[in-house]
């Protein structure tokens, strides 16, 4: 059985459903719609993903414009997994959302919110599917407004200038993108991704390139709040409503991530990018100062969301060292991660939710003893912590071994120190919540706001998820090995 | 496929147990008859794998090629499981009185995460290769914080702190990175005789130096061991419950990873490699070091937990000792050494809970002329303490045996007086305890009634250290089995 459309259809699906959404008032209608069309969603990255391991790449000319004129979907084996992953991730907080958004946002702003959520799933399916450079700005964009709206919605005030933070930052980010694909096209004449790759290594002079090569990358690491470009993540992370953080948390980043991998090793090319080591110095230096730097602001933080938003900082260090190192086991490393920081993060942000719903505040000391009132929310909180950290039999423990693996195999020795030393770092900020909230005796008074079901039930699952694939390796390693195969095809080009 | 699961036992059925007792909840005569029943039963078990075949290995997850989570049958890790499973039904018989006589908070969750440690201590004996040790190595780091915690007072949480920070800390820092190297250079961890790194060492691939520095990786990530410089967990451990620091912090946490040490010099270094390029000369030096410093600290010590505990970092060390000379003797030796350091230092932990029980002493400038009022447990205090000391009639005198005729075989002349010194300063430890609680009371100390139960543990493993002195024949024979 064949669906041709499928590519379209996955961005169409949350798209369409964005405007109609808004049709409705009621909480309850709007979140079983937008439950059933992240599940449709999800049913139809599944089947992409089958149609492209069973035949190959796809490529799909939106509105039967053929490439490289027209605008071309292209899904590979790197993109697929990934499209799995968002629309997985999305399916799981949609699930998780009605009763947060219920206590934290306001009635009238709530069917805007989830029209804004499906907006944003749109803008990040889209970044991952289409294979038109100047597409995926676009998407880029659709993304990030519906983000700025959904973290404005915030119950805290300072959630606006979070926002505008953000605002500021992400259209800088997006302003250096574009210039760098203007330098393209002016070099090659092409917009789309798979032609300019062909078309690169015979262009006149190689300086615009480079110079496009420069932009691209600041403003894609923007996006993706690489070390020293992340000073808007922590505050967008902390005042977002917590749905909008556990989605942005385990996607947003992600997604920005996969843009940089995808122009580094197909469209620029591993020659051009890794030829001589100064990008490749430059990200690893700056993946470590993410890793150690960001675990140690995040040691000393007092709300608990901004200790994980800092987190997430170190651990997008990871991902970028794995690409840096561009070998093998790096590359395997860093999609495995990917995989494994979405899961973690969105279990972590979901269990937060659940908590900061019950205490109604952030602050760690208030979590004192909060394990013992809600055992199954802080299992699910302490799996994934530990897996955070690595620990053996996780999904984190996967990572790290391929991107050490990746590291001793350049025999960069100081790197495997480095990357045990930010291990360690988690291991002192994520143990100092466990101690105070299994081995404390609670301080303050929950409220008495009862989760829904649904709420602590999506948040194991996902928590659950990261021990499974901790030990059956066959959809994340062996699926991240094909993914780097290809991407590392270029290279004896 | 039924000898597979018979494998799979002695993992299951403490665990099965753990889960029971954690349903159980409150019911307390089911839950104690658990805690009874579950050892006897893993010990038939354990008893059970002898009759089994060395090639059986039960695979439970492929986590990468040629890296698994799987266990087999070897000499030296059966009979560590039996050491284990023997001394678990000593220790449930302790801990039941101890923790009815201390009238415990949370005796079920206390009960649920001491039959976890058994149960991963169990499931490490039987890895079927460096891998699957390590991750039970981490785990039974996890699953004994909730232990030395246990009483959740502001001094155990920073003795949790500590205790998690230097297992978990040098484990990601150095034996992780250790073990990754390894299966880059070798593809492989499976615990081979011989060891697995012979073709790289052929191919030039790790030279002298390079076996030297992994080795010195493995040591200093299997900090359960104690080798200073880090050891100082194991002092910050001994806030937990007497019944942990006997059963978990002088058996099964500490001996995993003298266990994992010896498993990484014999079967992943192989002993002829490590012969031929001398890379573990250094950990001579360094063992010996430990073994000599930490009796000095013991000397100092006045609160007898303590005092046991350094103990114990010098007595590990001597297990270390033996098998970093890569001597067959010395390893027979140090193989004794892990069953009859375990039983002796287990009875002086019994002892000293009883001591605390009956009279809420914990130093020893209290314990004047408490050895009349407790004529037995003193006697098997003394037990405990002769067989640390080395002296014939005690099981402690024949490991050390073992390792002073390896050392007089290759001339080693530093662990010889290494030995010597150390036994000196034992005496000079333990023997005025055994004094001060036989001479005169200076005060008038009430005794409160200890449970038989305790009692009765304490005897049985005072006889246990006895039992190895007069038939060891069963241990060489194992211990030869090894090498």
């Amino acid at each position: 059985m064949q669906f041709e459309h499928l590519p379209a259809t996955q961005i169409l699906i949350p798209l369409i459903g964005a405007v109609f959404i808004l049709a409705s008032r009621k909480n309850i209608v709007i979140w079983a719609t937008v439950s059933l069309l992240t599940l449709l969603t999800f049913i139809n990255s599944i089947l992409l993903y089958k149609q492209v391991s069973a035949s190959g790449i796809i490529s799909y000319a939106m509105g039967g414009w053929e490439p490289p004129i027209g605008i071309e979907y292209r899904i590979d084996s790197v993109n697929s997994i990934l499209i799995v992953l968002v629309s997985f991730m999305a399916l799981l907080v949609a699930l998780y959302a009605r009763k947060s958004i219920e206590v934290e946002i306001v009635a009238e702003k709530r069917p805007v919110f989830y029209a804004m959520y499906l907006l944003c799933l749109t803008g990040l399916l889209g970044i991952l599917a289409t294979g038109d450079a100047f597409n995926a700005f676009v998407f880029l964009e659709i993304s990030s407004l519906s983000t700025y709206v959904m973290i404005a919605m915030g119950k805290d005030k300072r959630s606006l200038i979070a926002s505008y933070q953000y605002l500021i930052m992400g259209t800088i980010g997006a302003t250096f993108y574009v210039i760098g694909i203007g330098l393209i096209f002016i070099m090659t004449g092409s917009l789309n991704l798979n032609d300019i790759s062909e078309q690169i290594n015979n262009v006149s002079t190689i300086r615009p390139i480079l110079a496009s090569l420069a932009f691209i990358t600041v403003g894609i690491s923007l996006k993706l709040a690489l070390f020293p470009l992340h000073s808007w993540l922590p505050n967008a992370y902390t005042y977002a409503p917590s749905v909008a953080t556990a989605f942005l948390a385990s996607t947003a980043t992600k997604v920005a991530v996969y843009l940089l991998i995808r122009y580094f090793f197909d469209v620029y090319g591993y020659n051009i990018v890794f030829e001589d080591y100064w990008l490749s110095m430059l990200l690893i230096i700056l993946s470590i100062a993410a890793m150690i730097g960001a675990s140690l602001v995040a040691i000393f933080q007092n709300n608990i969301k901004k200790m994980f938003a800092y987190s997430s900082i170190a651990q997008m260090g990871y991902i970028t060292l794995g690409v840096a190192i561009a070998n093998h086991s790096g590359l395997v490393g860093s999609l495995v991660h990917i995989i494994n920081h979405a899961l973690i993060k969105g279990t972590i942000f979901m269990a937060i939710g659940c908590f900061v719903m019950k205490l109604n505040s952030t602050t760690i000391e208030d979590f004192a003893g909060i394990g013992k009132k809600m055992p199954l929310t802080m299992t699910a909180f302490t799996i994934a912590s530990l897996s955070l950290i690595g620990i053996p039999g996780t999904v984190g423990f996967i990572s790290k071994w391929y991107i050490i693996t990746g590291a001793i195999e350049k025999g960069w020795w100081w790197l495997v120190i480095s990357i045990a030393l930010s291990s360690l770092l988690a291991l002192v900020y994520v143990g100092r919540i466990i101690e105070i909230a299994w081995f404390q005796e609670p301080k303050i008074k929950e409220n008495t706001i009862r989760l829904s079901h649904e709420m602590i039930g999506v948040t194991l699952i996902a928590s659950i998820t990261t021990l499974y694939f901790g030990l059956n390796t066959e959809l994340t390693v062996d699926l991240a090995k094909i993914a780097a195969d290809s991407l590392l095809s270029g290279i004896s080009k | 496929m039924i000898e597979i699961s018979l494998l799979f036992l002695p993992i299951v059925i403490p665990f099965i147990a753990s889960i029971i007792i954690k349903a159980l909840g409150g019911n307390k005569k089911l839950r104690e008859l658990t805690i009874i029943v579950a050892p006897l039963i893993t010990l038939l078990s354990v008893i059970k794998l002898y009759s089994l075949d060395y090639n059986i290995k039960l695979v439970l997850f492929e986590i990468m090629p040629n890296l698994e989570i799987a266990f087999s049958i070897e000499p030296l890790g059966l009979l560590f499981a039996t050491i284990i499973s023997v001394l678990w039904i000593i220790a449930s018989l302790y801990s039941i009185g101890y923790m009815n006589a201390h009238k415990e908070p949370r005796q079920d969750n206390f009960f649920f995460f001491f039959t976890i440690a058994i149960t991963i201590a169990i499931a490490s004996s039987l890895a079927d290769n460096l891998f699957t040790l390590f991750i039970f190595y981490e785990l039974l780091t996890i699953s004994t914080y909730p232990l030395v915690t246990h009483k959740a007072d502001a001094e155990s949480k920073k003795s949790g702190r500590i205790y998690l920070t230097i297992l978990l800390g040098s484990s990601l820092l150095f034996f992780l990175p250790a073990l990754i190297y390894t299966y880059y250079l070798t593809n492989d961890l499976t615990f081979t005789s011989g060891g697995i790194f012979t073709d790289a060492y052929a191919n030039g691939d790790i030279g002298n130096l390079g076996i030297g520095l992994l080795l010195a990786l493995f040591i200093f990530g299997v900090a359960k061991a104690a080798i200073m410089p880090l050891h100082s967990w194991l002092p910050a451990a001994m806030v937990a419950p007497t019944p942990v620091s006997a059963l978990l912090h002088a058996v099964a946490v500490v001996k995993v990873g003298v266990f994992t040490i010896i498993k990484i010099i014999i079967y992943i270094f192989g002993t002829d490699l490590l012969f031929k390029t001398g890379g573990s000369e250094w950990l001579i030096y360094l063992s010996g070091f430990t073994i000599i410093t930490a009796s000095i600290i013991a000397l100092k010590q006045d609160n007898l937990k303590r005092l046991l505990a350094y103990s114990t970092i010098s007595q590990l060390s001597y297990i270390v000792i033996g098998v970093a000379m890569i001597n067959p003797n010395a390893i027979v030796g140090s193989i004794l050494h892990l069953t009859a350091h375990a039983t002796s230092k287990i009875t002086l932990f019994f002892a000293a809970g009883i001591i605390y029980t009956s009279t809420g002493f914990t130093r020893i400038s209290q314990m004047y002329g408490i050895g009349h009022k407790m004529k037995l447990t003193m006697i098997c205090f003394t037990v405990g303490a002769l067989s640390m000391i080395g002296i014939p009639m005690f099981g402690g005198f024949v490991s050390k045996w073992y390792i002073v005729s390896g050392a007089l075989s290759v001339s080693n002349w530093f662990v010889i007086s290494v030995i010597i010194i150390s036994t000196l300063l034992n005496t000079a430890y333990f023997i005025p305890i055994i004094y001060k609680s036989f001479s005169q009371s200076s005060s008038s100390v009430s005794y409160k009634k200890v449970p038989n139960s305790m009692l009765l543990a304490t005897i049985a493993s005072a006889c246990l250290t006895i039992i190895i002195f007069l038939f060891p024949e069963f241990f060489i024979e194992v211990a030869k089995n090894v090498i």
